[in-house]
């Protein structure tokens, strides 16, 4: 994410564009919007008939009831029912078809919308989890989960109503338009001139509100950060007794909010009555004009009225339309957000032609494998390993010597940048990502709990896994005893009691769920970290049954795993200085042996 | 149940009240305001008569301009007046929808940890952002053109059967199927409109835990176990959408068609009532452009009718907050302690979750235990133990079920809470940070910490890395800033506590994230400031006990041992049980005679 580029989620805090930035950038949005659109087109043709049609019927009203008073009438008097009956029964229909066609509108658009909408959603979704583990740890959390719920708020906002109003009031401007004309020109001029100071005082509003509530955003986001957070970190709130200082920061955070909404809404004060004065004005230069030439014989009294009643009505979707545009806006906003996201190559990409592995006997080799970081820092230099199927790996080193960045590259969530990196033989990006998952799995140190019940979470280890499997893992890792004192046993929801889900106990549920997806390959990366010591002493006795028959790298810090390892692998600075049995590097001189030296005297 | 739906709408709405009280006499202004607006916007037609019916008629050319004139000066009023509308309610709006954001703010921080663990932080932001919009939105416009809307059709009516009672019944009784229908649609809408919040509130839990979460699903591969459950919530909401775009078309429809029908009707009637003689042209265009102001009033209807059905959902979704009971509050006449000397007592203390069902034992049944000023105890027992439990009743995070916890001989319920906490700081195993510089992280609890104090607490919790940093102490990490590795969180985390300066430091399990090195490290400088200062640690690690005078060891809700590492490593079995890496067999003596000074 340098800053010389506008692709993918680069450039996406820069506002200092160049035009050609801006293009790329529009270019891409489009390319999104149309790809979005297309499996709709069907719908979108038909709605746009059905609204053609529909505000054609109920433009109508005022002309038939000027047919009808005009010639109805008239004819009446000398006992021909004729045309006021076409006027009644026409004015019934289009009453009638235009209603029902509008609701007809209503509900295709809100099909339309909603398509989309799942559309798009499900289009960011897989794309989060497509992309690297690298891409989410620059782009934090925060921001792509903004992507998936307010963006998508802002474009659902203008499909749900902003397109719907737009469509609908341009075409009632452009029949009245017609209409209008249609019966009496001079009507049909004094509109136009009316046009202009309309034009004018929308391009002001829509100039105006546009930095208001760019304004009314920044700030509603400040306000969500600082509750949210405050939310989130309630206990350190109290414990560190900050509820008055946020009070008043939160209060600053709110009342500037409140300003840049007052400040649009006062906008409104002046656009809303500007419309009705502008309208008003209008019908009465419209009846002045009208009111001579009823005098002078040019125009039908009936005409006069459907001339008033037309002008009136002209104005009235003015103000949903001024509004469209920042509700456009916005969601242009949010389209060349997610656009950008969408537009991210994964960095770690699914095979294009995977090659399957249906069992792993987990023999893993690195073959002149260095890795560095995008921007060049080279965190691993090249190095070969091979690993044989089987053998348990303790892995030590201290903080930063790239044990984990080893890991991640075992459970391919990052790829060498030079050299391969093989199971039984076949590179890891070639292998089917169903494959590689099942035969190497990870535990980390931060054991994650998804909303659901105890056994959910575990289950995740092996989908459609049998009660007597699940309760099966948690006895095998030792976590059966804490689960069932849980008020509900193994269908008790953790988040329910998120708060209440020790570190310790949560990473025994992470255990269970590694023991319950049964790999070929195993990586433990500080996974016992905050459990007590009977706790891994028991996790250690059932790794030690659980890794005889299968490939298994430890990394921890407290030396107490190198004990069933096979084998101990010592890294400093990117480099594997040690590699020997445990028993041999004890016995040596070098820095393993004073590790387990100084952890000796650290324990009881 | 439409009315008893009606009647709960109202009773919810009118809580509203105590917030919008001082707004009120400008709501009431507003009302009065645009009911002028809406009676001069009706005048307006029948000025229009006049005309038809006499200069027009007469084909006196000198009599329009009067008649002209006041539709334009009565257009002009009309615009003036809504403009008086706005001033006069939107801005006070702002300030009930701000007042009621920071009232609910100020009552979730006061709010007991209890409540946070069972409400989900999405659930309380919706309420906190988008309801208050809505009720604001409502206040200050939905329910003053509600009742504006209904006094004009009532009036409107009026003229209409004024006008001519034959076609103005004709356009009443047709009205009469709307007001029905709309009973009918507001049990529909309401519904649907819940439904759609939550499951919007739910699809955003989603997304955040396929982003928390997303480590662990790429490990395990369950990327597409994930999308289906998030599918699956999409289109439920989807559905959800599309039922409420179903009601909203179907009131729309009978909006749109009846007065059509209506006017048709009157059309045909009209016209053959002038042509016998009982109605003139001008009654006639007076009616339809009467009945053409009408027209928005009445197809409004359903849409503000549905926004005060969604006011009422954000109102009662709100006040499910705020009537939420802060069981954890001030005493009425908070003690103080004079001299704090730091003697932290746990009396018979029982306590267990409000959830916790009934075959349970209470979590912590009756714990003894006394921190002596100055001693620094460790606690220890099992996983689940209730450890970190008892370490948050000390500042009461929560309250006992029984029993009591005493600082220096007073009852902590006693003290004020700010009190208490100032004297009794935590360290959490989670390390929070806030969106704010590394400093302002540090002095959460002692704002008015110098910069020696600060540099003293940032050694001592060996957090040296802050300088390295790009902004130094003014970088700014947390969600919205740099992030941080869970040792460097936890250091920063124990700067914080450090730098309080407490009388009593509670640590839960401060060290667990940090290497051997780094850990051997942060204990011999903690030791310094824990010789003077009352110390409560709960440990995993012998290396972590080693920091303790004393140690106490929890088993089924009870301190059933108290005294030194050495005297329970020798006399205790559970201990050696708890906290001991070796095997049964090695000699215990020879670890004795190190541990013991």
């Amino acid at each position: 994410m340098s800053q010389a580029t506008v692709s993918g989620v680069g450039g996406e805090e820069r506002n200092d564009f160049t035009a050609a930035e801006s293009r790329q950038i529009r270019e891409r949005s489009t390319r999104l919007l149309g790809s979005l659109l297309r499996p709709e087109r069907t719908r979108l043709l038909i709605g746009l008939v059905v609204v053609v049609i529909s505000t054609a019927a109920q433009v109508a009203g005022p002309a038939l009831i000027a047919f009808g008073i005009d010639s109805g009438l008239p004819a009446l008097l000398s006992n021909d029912w004729m045309p006021l009956g076409l006027a009644g029964v026409a004015y019934l229909l289009t009453g009638v078809v235009g209603a029902v066609l509008m609701a007809w509108f209503t509900v295709l658009t809100a099909r339309i919308s909603q398509a989309v909408l799942l559309d798009l959603r499900k289009r960011v979704f897989v794309q989060t989890q497509k992309l690297s583990l690298e891409f989410h740890e620059t782009y934090t959390s925060g921001r792509i989960i903004s992507r998936q719920t307010s963006d998508l708020d802002a474009i659902r906002e203008l499909l749900d109503s902003g397109i719907n109003q737009l469509v609908q009031g341009l075409l009632s401007m452009l029949f009245i338009g017609i209409a209008l004309f249609s019966l009496d020109w001079a009507s049909g001029v004094i509109l136009v001139v009316a046009l202009v100071p309309l034009v004018i005082l929308t391009r002001w509003f829509q100039l105006r509100s546009q930095t208001l509530f760019r304004l009314t955003r920044t700030t509603s986001a400040k306000l969500i950060v600082k509750f949210v957070e405050t939310m989130t970190g309630i206990r350190a709130v109290k414990a560190f007794r900050t509820e008055k200082s946020n009070n008043a920061e939160f209060e600053g955070l709110v009342e500037g909010y409140r300003s840049a909404n007052a400040r649009v809404i006062r906008l409104f004060g002046i656009f809303d009555p500007g419309l009705v004065l502008i309208g008003n004005v209008t019908v009465a230069v419209v009846l002045l004009v009208g009111a001579f030439r009823v005098i002078d014989g040019h125009v039908a009294i009936g005409v006069l009225l459907a001339a008033v009643l037309y002008t009136r009505r002209f104005f009235d979707p003015m103000e949903e339309m001024a509004m469209f545009y920042n509700s456009y806006q916005s969601a242009a906003a949010a389209l060349e957000k997610i656009s950008g996201v969408l537009e991210e190559k994964p960095s770690v990409p699914d095979p294009t032609s995977p090659i399957d592995l249906w069992s792993s006997k987990g023999e893993l080799t690195f073959d002149d494998v260095e890795f560095s970081y995008q921007n060049g820092r080279v965190v691993l230099p090249s190095f070969t390993l091979h690993i044989p199927a089987g053998q348990t790996i303790a892995l030590v080193g201290s903080t930063g010597a790239g044990k984990s960045t080893l890991a991640k590259l075992m459970s391919r969530f990052y790829d060498p940048t030079q050299g391969i990196l093989t199971l039984d033989g076949i590179d890891l990006r070639q292998l089917h990502p169903k494959d590689l998952r099942r035969a190497i799995v990870m535990v980390t140190q931060e054991a994650y709990l998804f909303s659901g019940t105890v056994a959910d979470n575990i289950a995740i280890g092996k989908p459609g896994a049998s009660r007597d499997e699940i309760v099966a893992a948690a006895k095998a890792v030792g976590a059966d005893a804490f689960i069932e004192g849980l008020p509900n046993g193994y269908e008790t929801d953790v988040n329910k009691r998120g708060g209440r889900v020790s570190a310790g106990q949560r990473q025994l549920i992470s255990f269970a769920r590694a023991f319950l997806a049964d790999p070929a390959v195993l990586i433990l990366d500080e996974a016992t970290a905050s459990l007590d010591i009977p706790s891994e002493r028991l996790v250690q006795d059932a790794l030690q049954t659980l890794l005889s028959d299968r490939t298994a790298v430890i990394i921890a810090h407290r030396l107490s795993t190198v004990a069933i390892a096979d084998r101990v692998l010592v890294m400093e600075q990117g480099r594997i200085i040690e590699d020997g049995t445990p028993a041999d590097l004890i016995a040596g001189t070098g820095r393993f042996s004073q590790l387990h030296a100084s952890w000796r005297e650290s324990l009881v | 149940m439409p009315a008893q739906n009606q009647q709960t709408t109202i009773r919810t709405l009118a809580r509203l009240y105590t917030y919008a009280k001082p707004a009120m006499p400008r709501i009431y202004g507003a009302m009065v305001v645009s009911l002028t607006a809406s009676v001069v916007s009706l005048i307006i037609p029948q000025i229009l008569q006049v005309l038809i019916d006499g200069p027009l008629s007469a084909g006196d050319s000198a009599e329009i301009w009067p008649v002209v004139l006041a539709v334009l000066g009565l257009g002009v009023l009309e615009a003036v007046l809504i403009a008086l509308r706005r001033v006069l309610v939107l801005t006070p709006g702002t300030h009930v929808e701000a007042r009621m954001r920071n009232s609910l703010f100020d009552h979730l921080q006061d709010l007991p940890v209890e409540f946070h663990d069972r409400w989900p932080s999405g659930q309380l932001l919706s309420r906190a952002v988008s309801d208050l919009n809505l009720i604001r939105r409502w206040l200050s416009f939905g329910i003053v053109i509600l009742v504006v809307n209904v006094v004009t059709i009532v009036i409107g009516f009026a003229i209409l059967i004024s006008l001519n009672w034959v076609l103005g019944l004709i356009f009443v009784v047709a009205s009469v199927p709307l007001l029905a229908y709309s009973y009918v649609f507001e049990g529909k809408y309401s519904d649907a409109a819940r439904r759609s919040q939550d499951q919007v509130g739910d699809l955003a839990t989603s997304v955040e835990e396929s982003v928390h979460g997303i480590r662990v699903l790429k490990a395990f591969g369950r990327g597409s176990f994930a999308l289906k459950k998030f599918q699956t919530q999409a289109e439920q909401l989807q559905g959800t959408e599309i039922e409420k775009a179903k009601a909203v078309a179907n009131i729309w429809l009978w909006l749109l068609m009846i007065p059509d029908i209506a006017f048709a009707v009157c059309l045909v009637t009209g016209v053959w009532l002038a042509s016998t003689g009982h109605s003139s042209v001008g009654e006639l265009v007076a009616f339809f452009a009467t009945g053409t102001v009408l027209l928005f009033p009445v197809e409004s209807m359903g849409y503000f009718l549905a926004m005060t059905l969604d006011a009422k959902t954000a109102t009662a979704r709100f006040f499910d907050v705020l009537d939420s009971v802060n069981t954890i509050e001030d005493p009425v006449s908070p003690t103080s302690i004079q001299n704090p000397r730091g003697q932290l007592t746990f009396e018979n203390v029982h306590f267990r979750y409000h959830d916790s069902p009934d075959r349970f034992s209470d979590l912590l049944n009756g714990i003894d235990l006394v921190v002596e000023p100055g001693e620094t105890m460790a606690l220890v027992g099992l996983t689940g133990s209730g450890k970190t439990t008892l370490t948050a009743l000390t500042t009461r995070l929560y309250d006992v079920t029984g029993g009591s916890v005493r600082l220096d001989g007073v009852d902590i319920r006693d003290l004020s809470r700010s009190d208490l906490r100032t004297n009794i700081a935590m360290a959490f195993e989670d390390a929070t940070l806030f969106s704010a510089t590394v400093r302002e992280n540090v002095v959460l609890g002692r704002p008015d910490a110098t910069d020696a104090e600060v540099a003293e607490a940032l050694q001592i919790s060996q957090a040296a890395f802050v300088y390295d940093l790009p902004f130094g102490l003014d970088t700014r990490v947390g969600e919205e800033g740099l992030s941080l590795s869970g040792g460097q969180r936890q250091r920063l985390a124990l700067a914080r506590a450090v730098a309080a300066r407490p009388r009593v430091l509670v640590l839960d399990d401060p060290l667990s994230a940090l290497d051997v090195d780094t850990e051997a490290l942060v204990e011999a400088a903690l030791r310094q400031v824990l010789a003077s200062t009352t110390a409560l640690i709960v440990a995993h690690r012998p290396s972590t006990v080693a920091l303790a005078d004393r140690v106490a060891l929890l088993e089924d809700g009870r301190v059933t041992a108290v005294g030194t590492h050495a005297e329970l490593l020798a006399g205790n079995e559970h201990y050696r049980f708890v906290i001991s890496s070796f095997d049964d067999e090695e000699p215990l003596e020879k670890h004795e005679k190190e541990t013991t000074p």
